[in-house]
């Protein structure tokens, strides 16, 4: 039973902790990392999340075409904005979902997304001349000197220019509506013959509203109507005061989770912390690398899979204690209690698994988030307790740290 | 050694009480469900400098649809313990995106300190909190049936039943808690069910996985000894598991509930923190002592189709 420590072995083990602090420690500064490291859902970073839903007009039924063909413009629109990152996706059949991470644009963006945007030029008659599907180009332009107002200023493509022509040949003398989604925003008389297809949009507004306007134009009208499901403004402050604190409560409480293992279990709670560890850092690089975004509900999921992962060791050890208290030698209790306690854990870690499964092919949005992160903390924590520690636990026997139950806190 | 399944029926007793209780609750008080589930409009606005609710009231005076709307002030602190955030949270039906920049913006003008990066505004539509609800009810049907599959497969049915009504119980008692306290719940809440959900399920199956074991080559007649044994077996890991976890949700609980103040989150801590309790005793006191029942069932019926 006395077999000397094994200073040899003793430094395999040292190295071997000491690589997993160096990657949890890296795991930790990569995953924090605002740009680079764990991709934020909007409830924790801060953004806008518009759901919209497509609306029939008169003329344009709602299909797939329709939805495409609205994202487009969309994504055409938030683009010339700038935004950062943004995601324009479909849900569903008629719906659109709208995520905006950079809050600094986001007023601009939320203006301009949900616009239909369609521009019509309409005769004294009544009738539609042409519509703003038949535009090239739109741009704002400063205020004149004889105005106070900015404008834009079109240029028709071929069709457009012709029809356009026309209608002021036609209507010299008279008003021209100039309608933006049943709105009138001005009523030029016209002057003379306009040929070449180039025209001016007046109206009272600041040189930001010609620039949107401009913006609309150029990206087109949406085929069809949106209408709002559901919006969600976070401001970056907040989700990051929480953020702060979560990991700092997080981190105190791990820190008690270690102190309570080391003193119940001893040597094999040592071990166990450092599994923690590499738990923690497999579970960062996953979150860091995997396409995932970390939302509220994937934090739940994290707590319960570190739950998991504790337990995983708990059990062990908790065998290798039955094991040893029926007499065998730590050797052998050792290996028995991993394999009894292999088959448990396999069992609880499944069906798990299988509720993850669920959730994540029939829900979408939290409930998904929560099934993405449990699944990662699950895989990852079965890898530790099966793997890891059971190698460290040999190691930590071979090199005679381990030599008689009391090393892993067994009374008496 | 604890007498576990001597006990049972106080257990059962117990448990009875407290899911009749809940559900009584939950039929006749409902759910405090918040905007997230009823569809509405919330506004967080951290106002920057000293205010009253009256000044508050003041501003949404012109606004019919803010009308009745319940206001709350929240304070949220930094890790030195310093007051950084003298908020506001208005609740309120849906409102229209027009109405919401011209609220907005009547605040702003109010108070030009307030923080464009220290702003949450909220709308939801009444279809997508039913849709919500709909969603996480139907995935965990699905679960459940594919859990009995599995646990049948790996144990047998009876476990399967077992695991699942001990699962139920908890679920039934968590969500009524919430209804008794009537404190509102948001899509965290659905996490934190979802999250006591697998906590029960792993508690659970590492119990019945002692059972298991120690029934082999064991008669009917010897169960309730085998089980008590198991349950007694197991015991120091669920209660050490048990407190480790509750290491994590306390620390979180105590954060959120003194720097952020957001009562969102600490329903969703709450909710976990009772599900850690409930779960550990319903895998003790229900679970393994129902399995029995229903092996004694069994049992009952063969021996007088024997007869």
């Amino acid at each position: 039973m006395n077999s000397p420590v094994k200073p040899g072995r003793v430094l395999v083990l040292l190295v071997l902790c000491l690589l997993v602090f160096i990657s949890g420690y890296y795991a930790f500064q990569t995953a924090f990392d605002r740009e680079e490291g764990i991709k934020r859902g909007l409830d924790i970073a801060g953004g806008l999340y518009v759901l919209m839903e497509t609306v029939e007009t008169g003329d344009r039924d709602v299909d797939e075409d329709a939805v495409e063909r609205a994202i487009e413009i969309i994504r055409n629109r938030v683009d010339e904005l700038g935004v950062a990152e943004p995601i324009i996706a479909a849900q569903g059949d008629d719906r659109i979902r709208i995520e905006l991470p950079d809050l600094e644009d986001v007023e601009q963006a939320r203006d301009i997304i949900g616009r239909t945007a369609l521009l019509q030029f309409i005769g004294p008659d009544g009738e539609v001349i042409v519509t703003g599907a038949n535009l090239d180009n739109a741009r704002a332009e400063r205020a004149p000197e004889f105005s106070p107002y900015p404008y834009v200023s079109i240029e028709f493509d071929d069709v457009g220019a012709r029809l356009f022509a026309e209608a002021t040949a036609e209507f010299i003398g008279q008003p021209i509506s100039i309608v933006l989604d049943d709105e009138v925003i001005s009523e030029p008389i016209v002057q003379n013959v306009i040929p070449d297809g180039s025209g001016t949009i007046t109206g009272t507004f600041d040189f930001e509203e010609a620039a949107e306007l401009a913006l609309l134009l150029r990206s087109g009208a949406l085929p069809v109507e949106l209408r709002e499901l559901e919006s969600r403004l976070i401001g970056p402050t907040l989700g990051q005061r929480t953020e702060e604190i979560a990991v700092y409560a997080a981190g105190i409480g791990l820190g008690l989770v270690l102190l309570f293992m080391i003193i119940i279990y001893r040597v094999a709670g040592v071990i166990a912390g450092v599994a923690l560890v590499f738990y923690m850092s497999l579970v960062l690089w996953a979150l860091t690398y995997l396409p995932t975004t970390l939302t509220l509900p994937g934090i739940a999921g994290l707590i319960l899979s570190i739950g998991m992962a504790v337990d995983a060791n708990v059990i062990i050890f908790e065998r290798i204690k039955d094991e040893l208290r029926s007499g065998r030698t730590p050797r052998s209790a050792m290996e028995g209690g991993f394999r009894r306690a292999f088959r448990a854990i396999l069992d609880a870690n499944v069906t798990t698994l299988i509720v993850t499964i669920v959730l994540f092919t029939l829900a979408d949005g939290p409930v998904r988030g929560f099934a993405v992160t449990l699944f990662i903390g699950i895989i990852c924590s079965m890898f530790t307790a099966i793997v890891l520690t059971r190698i460290l636990m040999r190691l930590t026997f071979r090199a005679g740290l381990i030599r008689s139950g009391a090393y892993v806190g067994v009374r008496g | 050694m604890i007498n576990f399944i001597g006990n049972r029926r106080k257990a059962y007793l117990l448990s009875g009480i407290l899911v009749i209780a809940c559900l009584l609750s939950l039929i006749i008080f409902g759910l405090n469900l918040g905007i997230d589930f009823t569809g509405g409009t919330v506004l967080h606005m951290t106002i920057g400098e000293e205010f009253t609710t009256e000044q508050i009231q003041e501003v949404i005076a012109p606004y019919e649809e803010l009308e009745g709307a319940a206001i709350q002030v929240v304070h949220g602190r930094d890790l030195s313990g310093e007051v950084v955030d003298e908020g506001v949270v208005i609740k309120a039906p849906y409102i229209e995106e027009d109405r919401r920049d011209q609220i907005l913006a009547s605040f702003m003008e109010r108070w030009p300190s307030i923080d464009h990066a220290d702003l949450r505004i909220e709308s939801v539509g009444a279809v997508i909190g039913g849709e919500l609800t709909r969603q996480a009810i139907l995935s965990l049907v699905v679960a459940i049936i594919m859990m009995i599959g599995y646990i049948t497969y790996r144990f047998e049915f009876k476990f399967a039943l077992a695991t699942i009504t001990a699962l139920l119980h908890n679920i039934i008692i968590v969500v009524g808690i919430f209804s008794i306290l009537q404190m509102e719940i948001n899509v965290p809440f659905v996490a934190a069910i979802l999250t006591v959900f697998g906590y029960s399920v792993n508690d659970t199956i590492v119990i019945i996985d002692r059972i298991r074991e120690n029934i082999k080559h064991k008669k009917i007649s010897e169960y309730p000894e085998v089980v008590n044994e198991s349950i007694n077996q197991n015991l120091v890991r669920s209660i050490n598991t048990s407190v480790t976890t509750l290491f994590v949700l306390t620390a979180l609980l105590l954060g959120f509930h003194f720097f952020i103040g957001s009562l969102d989150l600490i329903v969703f801590v709450a909710a976990l923190i009772m599900g850690v309790f409930v779960g550990t005793y319903s895998s003790i006191f229900v679970a393994s002592p129902l399995w029995l029942n229903l092996q004694d069932l069994g049992a009952g019926r063969k021996s007088r189709t024997a007869a």
